[in-house]
């Protein structure tokens, strides 16, 4: 405060004794106002009112030895064989964390990290000696105060929060004048133009939500599934005639042809297509799909493909059990039954998985007949209130 | 009690209580998910042609639930007619037939035949209506196999159930999909070709022959792959790492706290 007030611009104008006086001047304020002003809260008192290093009274050397000060904190710990004892024990860990901490460096100069598989010996060394340096300090420093430092209980009392009248008196004068000799309050040009300045740099980040955006409109709706597009066999990216994929409990991802290596294609068009033996798959008598069917006419040879995209939150459900056929979403366990239409029997989805309408071409391979007839992977909000 | 009660206040009682409900904790739990070994039968069944040792050990230990002519029980076993050779190499090699109970999922356990008697019992189910063949040893050699297109393979068909690198995960109704940490490229191979359990069936036809030894060439070589840090954890991810080092650290900084304030020595008066 002494510092702020001579560095001040115009301190040709000498603040009043509050500002540069001592303690002394405060007049009586309590006991514990008795110390200098700048004390934090909290910390211990100074040197001189603990008594521990008080030089002794003027004239003593000559006269008789002063009593013995009654100490706070004993010079001595209360079990001097075991703090013996534990000075080795924490000399030994400061040792080793010396150790470490050389082994530290000597890590870094002699692992080669020149590929993953030797930095990862580079790593585990310069891991493990950096936590033993840490470890072993932490180990010395508690041993050393519970075993070396005598042990007491000090109790301190804490000083009121509340600043002297005196002390917010000067603050509020400061703090006018700062404001004066600011020049704030007199030009207001300066004022508004300032406001002003922090206008839009309070606005932009505002701006930047724009980024959240473009609104997705129809690109959720549809697929890049279309007519008479092929279905590969995901991996090994080949076509497939029904009469290759003959097993009943058969099961391959499967892509549109074309878009194999499209990844945003892929998030939303891949599928799986599943081999039903005879009379196992539950046939709807219409073309429209009805939760809990399979469209009959959009299988080929009980082959049925589904969206493997998740209808809950877009996670790719492919864990197929050809005994139960049940497609299992391993994100949150949403459970579908294949045989019927993959509608939901467990866990958080809401809707069936979509069916993709087959057919075969000329050659025999499978093919699409059209895009999925509602949007795939997870609801949103302009999907709207559709089953 | 007595004891107890006087030794109650000791420095060392909070972590011994700590210690002791852990202790207790990890044994309760595997006392509810312990498994028993089987004990592996040894059938010394020699001189007779195949089909007919085959039949003799079927109507011992698979009849039961398979049916006498392996047409299958409702609700016990499935049929055996037409699952080939290959399906019987790949229950009975890996110990999960014959079944010891029926659980929603057999697991891998001790092997209960020969060799030479597996041969025996698949050349008698082959009899009974044909079906996939046991692979030759050069079908399921990995070496030289296209071990990039494995994993892509691998990726697109088989990771969903049995994870990256193979450890296995689960599925619903207490039915798992097994590690392939110790399965063999034969049996890699006929549980691709056959669909054991739960699992679907890819064909030679929509996984072609070569296309299995490169997942097989996938599997055996990431095996081999080291370990991050040390320890595998089961490979089964992220999550786990993060999980054990959280409780491990947690565990340790539990046991950090109380020493530091733990009372020591006789107060300084």
């Amino acid at each position: 405060m002494t510092d702020s007030t001579a560095g001040r611009p115009g301190g040709d104008h000498e603040p009043t004794g509050d500002f540069s006086a001592g303690p002394e001047s405060r007049g009586p304020t309590g006991g514990d106002r008795a110390e200098p002003r700048h004390r934090v809260i909290g910390t211990p008192p100074p040197a001189e009112a603990r008594s521990m290093l008080k030089p002794p009274p003027p004239g003593s050397p000559g006269g008789p030895p002063p009593p013995p000060e009654r100490r706070e904190l004993p010079a001595d710990p209360s079990d001097p064989v075991r703090a013996k004892r534990a000075e080795r024990i924490v000399v030994a860990c400061f040792v080793i964390a010396t150790l470490a901490g050389v082994g530290f460096i000597a890590a870094y100069v002699l692992f080669p990290v020149h590929s993953v598989s030797r930095t990862l010996y580079s790593n585990l060394a310069l891991g493990s000696t950096m936590a033993l340096v840490f470890l072993a300090l932490a180990v010395g420093a508690v041993i050393w105060v519970r075993h070396v430092m005598p042990g007491v209980e000090l109790t301190e009392q804490r000083k009121p929060l509340r600043s002297s009248d005196e002390d917010r008196a000067a603050f509020n004068k400061t703090f006018e004048e700062g404001a004066e000799a600011s020049q704030f309050v007199r030009r207001p040009m300066l004022r508004r133009s300032l406001i002003a300045a922090s206008v839009p740099a309070v606005v932009a980040p505002i701006v930047l939500l724009r980024d959240l955006g473009p609104l997705p409109r129809q690109s959720l709706d549809h697929t890049v599934w279309r007519n008479d597009m092929r279905l590969l066999n995901y991996g090994a990216n080949t076509p497939i005639r029904p009469a290759d994929f003959a097993s009943p409990g058969g099961m391959i991802t499967v892509v549109p042809d074309g878009y194999q290596d499209d990844f945003n294609a892929l998030a939303k068009a891949t599928c799986i297509i599943i081999r039903f033996a005879p009379g196992q798959l539950q046939f709807t008598s219409r073309s429209a799909p009805v939760p809990g069917k399979v469209v009959a006419n959009w299988t080929v040879d009980n082959i049925v493909a589904y969206s493997k995209i998740c209808t809950h939150v877009g996670c790719p459900a492919a864990l197929y059990e050809q005994t139960t056929h049940h497609i299992l979403c391993p994100c949150h366990q949403s459970t579908f039954d294949a045989a019927r239409g993959a509608q939901v029997i467990f866990g958080p989805a809401t809707r069936a998985l979509p069916q993709l309408p087959m057919t075969i071409d000329a050659q025999g391979y499978l093919v699409a007949r059209h895009d999925f007839t509602e949007p795939v992977g997870p609801s949103f909000w302009e999907r709207g209130p559709s089953s | 009690m007595k004891a107890i009660t006087a030794r109650r206040r000791r420095p060392a009682a909070g972590y011994a209580v700590v210690l002791f409900g852990l202790l207790l904790a990890g044994l309760s739990y595997a006392a509810v998910t312990g498994m028993g070994a089987a004990d592996a039968a040894s059938h010394g069944i020699t001189g007779q042609p195949l089909v007919a040792q085959g039949r003799t050990l079927f109507n011992q230990s698979c009849a039961n639930c398979h049916g006498l002519f392996g047409q299958g029980t409702p609700n016990q076993g499935p049929s055996l007619i037409g699952v080939g050779a290959a399906a019987v190499d790949f229950q009975v090699s890996t110990g999960r037939m014959p079944a010891k109970e029926p659980v929603a999922e057999q697991g891998r356990k001790p092997v209960s035949y020969t060799p030479q008697q597996i041969r025996a019992l698949a050349a008698y189910i082959e009899s009974l209506g044909g079906g996939p063949a046991i692979p030759s040893a050069a079908q399921v050699n990995p070496k030289g196999a296209n071990t990039g297109l494995g994993q892509q393979l691998f990726v697109a068909s088989c990771s969903q159930c049995h994870n990256f690198v193979g450890a296995g995960g689960a599925l619903t109704y207490g039915k798992y999909a097994p590690p392939l940490t110790s399965s063999t490229p034969r049996q890699i191979f006929e549980a691709m070709l056959t669909g054991p359990e739960a699992m679907p069936v890819f064909n030679n036809t929509t996984i072609t022959p070569q296309q299995k030894r490169d997942i097989i060439a996938y599997i055996t070589q990431t095996r081999a792959e080291p370990n991050p840090g040390g320890f595998s954890l089961g490979r089964v991810g992220p999550v786990t790492e993060g999980l054990v080092a959280f409780l491990g650290l947690l565990l340790f900084m539990v046991f950090a706290a109380m020493w530091i304030t733990a009372k020591h020595g006789k107060a300084h008066d």
